[in-house]
């Protein structure tokens, strides 16, 4: 009797706690509002362009990260539509968070079981051109009458361009810039960050705003990597020279850095560096729902998440030091080389990325920016509000930084990985801002040289 | 006629043994010798064979010139100071404490080897909440008796003793139930036959209990040996590896070249290196048994 009580006892404590894991793992990856466009508003769009759908029907398989953190019903919406017109063709897709996406990818590729489609971002898209795993589209293209490639802009449709070969479509762009709690500002009488600050005029509000008794801080930035080739872009820094040698320990670069850590340790106007909370993923952006940060970089990416935050917010352009800089990344679809549904991909991909019934979804959840030339597209896009400076998006274009791929594009991961390491250290106050970076150039100049 | 049925028997194991030795050789075995092969090559996971060259031993040549894997490896043994100690001392005692005929007893048992059936990915998601620096429970209730808690996971010496503490947590069930098992194979006559000669408590622990213990808590130790070398799940996601490398382990950094960096050649000599490193450990461990473990029999 006893002996069975015991038994049923731990059966009891397992299933409760192993419910209790995966729970937290759904919760993580689901705390995302729904979107406010529904399928059915799509199903009578475009049908002129659908071809004959007596082919023989077909299932596509795609793989993305962009719809993961809030837009995955955006993103179904955009595929039901495709479906609508297309009825010979399912898609299949997964969605992944990006920090697990290239694993997975690369996973798939290496064992043959590739995605039909996958997205890949403008950084890591030549190193998987060069591995020769990407469709060359151009057949599709030229097969295809129907299609003009000036209805995409044409900076961001050539990014996709191979040695001459179509081996993408960029489906959207985006950027980062400055957030700012205008309820904050009003409370302590202060003017709006503008296009003329720069990092002093930053820190002097930031130094007002802040009141660390009441856990509000006046400006954040993570310390990271993409966050530091930005911000050396704003003190004139670079990874790279014009040669393609790296800069890393630059004094352009060691200023940045320092500049970096000063905001938390110097200043106190940032969370300490050292803060469990805000090192933990989205923390920041809780912290702005929260009205606990008065000036935050965030992607463009986010506005559909404080579409009913309790206080008035805005955007602005980033304060630089000496110059401006502003993160610009661009995400495109792909299609594998092994894929046997050459037709249905291509369909999919002009769909997905250009369909007015797709674009107009992506524009009313407040997603990203097509790559589309139509004005009138961007003219809608302007009109969602909030923030009300929505033209800031176009703005930040003027003085944008690609990620700095550098002459090695296929050891991207490691680099980033190998500078990332050193920030860290710089971080946690293991090393000055100098030898940080003296280390990081060292470690490059390794790689480099492999 | 008997050679014959002798062989039949053979067959007949043989077949029942087949779905299991199928299972050993595609996931195991092949594996095994396909990354023999792969540590050799610069394979980087997206070339196809084709693309692929033989590179000799450079690899391993480049795992030893490489100073993230001299951290991992000195981590280790941080860890293991910390980690071995605690197991076998506390393990033992724990199953001192269970091997009673006290009302509960079982639900005791079953209490402490819960964490043992938990998986590692929920636990340490848990554990990382637990142990926030700022509004963890662990330094809540450490405020209360008036200690200021540290930033365990932000901090290069507190996170090794956060994952050490952990992991004796979640494996202290494990080595229990396995020495509580040993201690009820001890026959009472000895005890009965140390209380009649008026031998103290003491006394019986270290001249009946303990040897007799030794060939279950040689098990332990050497079982506990090869898992630390293996240490990763509550790494990966507890610390990352971080603050700035400083849990960096050898199978986390064996993940990171295969599947982050892609470097599959590298990382495939490192694991050998690693598989090399704990062959002799417990080669050692082996041969120091002959002095401390008794075989009853």
């Amino acid at each position: 009797m006893l002996k069975k009580s015991g038994i049923t006892m731990l059966l009891i404590i397992m299933v409760f706690l192993s419910a209790c894991g995966s729970n937290n793992g759904n919760n993580a990856e689901s705390s995302a509002p729904a979107s406010s466009s529904s399928p059915s508003e799509s199903a009578s769009a475009s049908p002129s362009e659908s071809p004959s759908a007596s082919k023989e029907p077909v299932t596509i398989k795609a793989l993305m990260y962009t719809p993961n953190g809030g837009q995955e019903e955006t993103m179904k919406a955009m595929v039901d539509a495709f479906q609508a017109a297309n009825t010979d063709v399912t898609v299949d897709v997964e969605v992944v968070p990006y920090a697990d996406y290239e694993t997975k990818l690369n996973t798939l590729l290496a064992s043959g079981s590739a995605p039909d489609i996958f997205e890949v971002g403008y950084e890591n898209f030549r190193k998987y051109a060069e591995k020769d795993l990407l469709l060359d589209l151009n057949p599709s293209i030229e097969a295809d009458a129907s299609f003009d490639p000036g209805i995409y802009k044409k900076l961001a449709y050539d990014a996709f361009n191979y040695n001459g070969k179509q081996m993408g479509v960029t489906e959207s762009f985006s950027d980062v810039v400055l957030y700012y709690n205008k309820d904050l500002f009003d409370a302590k009488g202060l003017a709006y960050p503008d296009a003329s600050w720069t990092w002093k005029e930053e820190l002097e509000a930031a130094q007002k705003l802040t009141d660390a008794k009441a856990g509000v801080w006046g400006t954040y930035a993570p310390i990271q990597f993409y966050e530091f080739y930005k911000t050396i872009g704003q003190n004139g820094g670079g990874v790279w020279d014009a040669g393609g040698k790296p800069t890393i320990n630059s004094p352009a670069n060691v200023e940045a850095l320092q500049w970096m850590i000063d905001k938390a340790s110097k200043y106190k106007v940032s969370p300490a560096l050292n803060d469990d909370t805000f090192n933990q993923p989205d923390a920041d952006l809780n912290a702005f729902v929260a009205g606990k940060i008065a000036m935050v970089r965030f992607g463009i990416w986010n506005f559909g998440r404080f579409k009913d935050a309790p206080f008035k917010w805005d955007i602005a352009l980033e304060p630089g030091n000496t110059q401006k800089a502003h993160h610009f990344f661009a995400d495109g679809l792909t299609a594998s080389k092994t894929t046997k549904h050459a037709d249905a991909v291509w369909r999919f991909l002009k769909f997905y990325t250009s369909d007015p019934a797709a674009v107009s979804k992506r524009i009313e959840a407040g997603w990203s920016v097509p790559a589309v030339a139509d004005d009138a597209v961007m003219e809608a896009y302007y009109k969602q509000t909030p923030p009300e400076s929505k033209k800031i998006v176009t703005e930040a274009l003027d003085s944008l930084v690609l990620p700095p791929v550098g002459p090695k594009p296929e050891m991207w991961g490691e680099f980033t990985g190998a500078v990332g390491e050193e920030l860290d250290k710089a971080k946690f106050g293991k090393s000055t801002a100098q030898e940080a970076l003296d280390a990081a150039q060292k470690k490059v100049e390794e790689l480099l040289s492999k | 006629m008997v050679g014959q049925r002798k062989w039949n028997r053979r067959i007949a194991a043989f077949v029942f043994l087949l779905p299991a030795l199928i299972g050993l050789a595609a996931f195991q075995l092949l594996p095994m010798a396909s990354s023999v092969i792969i540590s050799f090559s610069d394979w980087d996971l997206l070339s196809k064979w084709t693309q692929i060259h033989f590179i000799g031993w450079d690899n391993y040549a480049d795992v030893f010139k490489d100073d993230k894997s001299y951290t991992s490896i000195k981590n280790i043994f941080i860890f293991l100071i910390g980690y071995m100690p605690f197991i076998t001392v506390l393990g033992t005692f724990f199953a001192v404490l269970l091997n009673r005929n006290i009302r509960g007893i079982k639900f005791y048992r079953a209490a402490v080897f819960v964490p043992v059936i938990t998986s590692w990915v929920a636990v340490s998601i848990v554990w990382r909440w637990l142990l926030n620096g700022q509004s963890g429970l662990v330094n809540y209730l450490l405020s209360l008796v008036g200690i200021q808690g540290p930033i365990w996971l932000q901090d290069d010496f507190w996170a090794m003793v956060a994952i050490i503490a952990v992991t004796v947590w979640k494996d202290i069930g494990f080595v229990s139930i396995i020495l509580l098992a040993g201690l009820q194979d001890i026959s009472d006559d000895y005890y009965e036959a140390a209380d009649l000669d008026g031998a103290s408590a003491w006394r019986k622990l270290w001249q009946i209990t303990i040897p007799l213990l030794s060939p279950t808590l040689f098990f332990v130790v050497t079982i506990s040996l090869i898992n630390s070398f293996q240490l990763f799940d509550q790494v990966l996601i507890m610390t990352n590896g971080g603050p700035a490398g400083a849990t960096s382990t050898i199978v986390e950094q064996v993940y990171r070249n295969a599947f982050q960096f892609n470097k599959m050649g590298f990382a495939a000599a490192q694991s050998w290196v690693l598989f090399v490193i704990i062959f002799s450990v417990t080669m050692v461990m082996q041969w120091l048994q002959r002095r401390w473990v008794v075989y009853e029999r």
